[in-house]
């Protein structure tokens, strides 16, 4: 026998099937992101370096500045190798520096500015690559041509070079270093954002925009450019490694970051002069280093296959 | 072809000369000059001076007085390796940094292509994941970690292999001996050989879910065959189009690479020349990698139409 059904029965259902919210894009690619262990892992680590590098330099013993010429290149106190020439004690957990500053405090410093120059210099390649882009692939026919042409073109030059030289001329400008390499790594982001621009101006959302009489940047800026965001995050989560590399590169060359400021570049070069006789002032900005990198790498590999439609 | 590799070449002028005269320019405004020095010279050897290298003319003068030398390919003088053209410079530096970065190349593109290879091969396998986190190290850690380190391993504390002594020098050039070279082309190879490997592996895993690579397993061709003859030739195409930003790899790195093992290629130059405000040394180098790194994006675009018919460069 059939039970009949009630009025309440039937609103409870209906509620129920008001809660169950649908799943967006993102979610579905949050959901798949978090499922990827090395990106989980990555985002988790990366999280604690940078906690560290903010808050760490406020709870330690010295200053980044500190010089104490009692310690100078000594090995922190748990370090295995009975032959090292000094110990730096207890409170030195990374050893010390060539002049004797405590090591951790200046890894963590150094992990400030990396990690700002990542940042910044992305976000610097990021807005002039979408405008960029965005415009070139949206106006299309002669303009696009000419514009990415011009692309080509910067394409062909030796940058790291430029930046070099803009380096020396404006005496390692702080401010420059960030716009410099910024201004390098938005051409491939400008490509990206123009191919996808090309396919999204077809989509009826922005005939029907056009319809509604928004203006071409009104367009461009509200409707084409947080459609093309997919491809740019995963670009995004690279660049930031390729800022850092190339800001740790030219610190290598002693054109980066200036003394008592330091960067992982200037402690790896540091380290790397001094290496024989003490190792850690190379290991431990050098694996700062690379698990920073691996782990935005591993990020940027996990969005991408999260974000891929070809997946799914 | 040949109409398209003659439009590629005069395209390749005006962005030369767009460099040129950015970095002549850029290098001009910078603050301090060649001749600074912490003693003042004399007021009249300081113009003497000024006088014999054209530094006293303005600099719309300078501009094109080194043009017109440029063209007739005369660098001019190195302001500071006095005595010394700076085409004396970059012919004795020119040699050795193309050996460490041709060696660097197919070093690269011989161990890169064939680790793509067997990882593709055994797609999912131990060799697999281990071949792509070996990778995934060569792209992340940059040349001036990886080099201090394998300096530390093989040069300072030197190595013992079943008795025979495999430490090599930590630096130097000594004309180029073998035993030299190891070190510097390998570090300036691996994040190459890292990137190469992982696009290899990519391709070559699309090819051989590919329909004729099962037909030509279907016809019984014996493995070897099948990925030489058949998926090779489609699986390598990606790999040409990577060889403009190897390129450019390579040459920047061999500024860190010979700095640190101390190799005279004109890389060293040019930072130590930038450091030195050695003006006409800076630009000579510059001129030197441009060119290059241009002309070798056209080779590779050429062999690019070469090795897939379906591309043609009909302009």
């Amino acid at each position: 026998m059939i039970a009949p059904v009630t009025n309440a029965q039937v609103e409870e259902v209906m509620e129920r099937a008001i809660d169950v919210k649908g799943r967006s894009l993102w979610d579905d690619a949050r959901r798949r992101l978090f499922r990827n262990r090395a990106a989980l892992i990555s985002i988790i680590l990366l999280g604690v370096i940078a906690v560290a590098a903010i808050f760490g330099p406020f709870f330690l013993a010295y200053p980044y500045d500190f010089i104490d010429y009692s310690v100078v290149s000594c090995a922190p106190d748990w370090w295995p190798d009975p032959g090292v020439l000094c110990n730096a004690g207890g409170t030195h957990w990374f050893g010390t520096d060539s002049v004797g500053r405590d090591l951790l405090v200046r890894t963590l410093y150094g992990a400030r500015i990396s990690l700002a120059v990542g940042l910044i210099a992305t976000l610097v390649s990021l807005i002039i690559g979408v405008a960029y882009g965005a415009t070139a692939g949206f106006l299309g026919g002669r303009i696009d041509e000419l514009m990415m042409r011009f692309v080509d073109v910067l394409y062909s030059i030796p940058y790291i070079f430029l930046v070099i030289i803009l380096m020396v001329i404006f005496n390692r400008n702080f401010f420059l270093l960030f716009v410099a390499i910024g201004a390098v790594e938005w051409l491939t982001m400008a490509r990206i954002v123009r191919g996808q621009t090309l396919s999204v101006k077809q989509k009826e959302f922005v005939e029907a925009a056009r319809a509604g009489g928004v203006g071409t940047f009104g367009i461009i800026f509200r409707h084409i450019v947080p459609n093309v965001f997919g491809p740019v995050i995963v670009y995004v989560t690279l660049t930031v490694p390729a800022s850092i590399l190339a800001e740790s590169f030219l610190s290598y060359l002693g054109l980066g970051i200036q003394e008592p400021l330091t960067s992982w570049g200037v402690l790896i070069k540091d380290g790397a002069d001094q290496m024989e006789t003490a190792p850690w002032m190379l290991i431990f900005p050098a694996a700062f280093m690379a698990v920073t990198l691996f782990c935005f790498n591993f990020i940027g590999d996990g969005l991408r296959d999260a974000l891929d439609p070809k997946d799914r | 072809m040949f109409s398209y590799a003659m439009k590629r070449l005069l395209g390749a002028i005006p962005t030369l000369f767009i460099i040129i005269t950015a970095t002549f320019f850029m290098m001009r405004i910078a603050p301090g000059g060649p001749f600074d020095a912490q003693r003042r010279l004399p007021p009249e050897i300081e113009h003497n001076i000024k006088a014999a290298y054209n530094l006293d003319k303005p600099v719309y003068q300078q501009y094109v007085i080194y043009l017109g030398k440029l063209a007739h390919g005369d660098m001019g003088p190195s302001y500071k390796n006095k005595d010394f053209t700076v085409n004396e410079l970059i012919a004795d530096g020119l040699p050795v940094s193309a050996e460490i970065g041709l060696l660097s190349m197919v070093l690269a593109l011989g161990l890169g292509g064939v680790l793509g290879i067997l990882a593709a091969l055994r797609q999912n396998s131990a060799v697999d994941y281990s071949v792509m986190s070996v990778a995934m190290m060569g792209i992340t850690i940059p040349t001036f970690v990886v080099g201090p380190i394998l300096t530390l391993i093989f040069g300072v504390y030197g190595l013992t292999v079943f008795g025979y002594d495999v430490s090599l020098p930590v630096g130097g050039w000594n004309g180029g001996a073998l035993r030299n070279l190891i070190l510097p082309v390998l570090v300036l190879a691996l994040p190459q050989v890292a990137y190469v490997a992982r696009i290899m592996r990519g391709s070559m895993v699309e090819v051989l879910h590919s329909n004729y690579v099962r037909t030509a397993r279907a016809k019984g061709l014996s493995n070897f065959a099948i990925v030489v003859r058949h998926a090779l030739r489609a699986a390598v195409l990606p790999l040409v189009s990577y060889l403009g930003p190897a390129i450019a790899g390579v040459l920047t790195g061999s500024l860190v690479v010979e700095q640190l093992f101390g190799i005279p290629g004109i890389g060293r130059y040019f930072v130590q020349g930038a450091l030195n405000r050695d003006y006409t040394l800076v630009m000579g180098v510059l001129v030197y990698y441009a060119t290059a790194i241009i002309l070798l994006n056209l080779l590779a675009d050429l062999l690019y139409a070469v090795l897939d018919p379906r591309v043609r460069y009909a302009k």
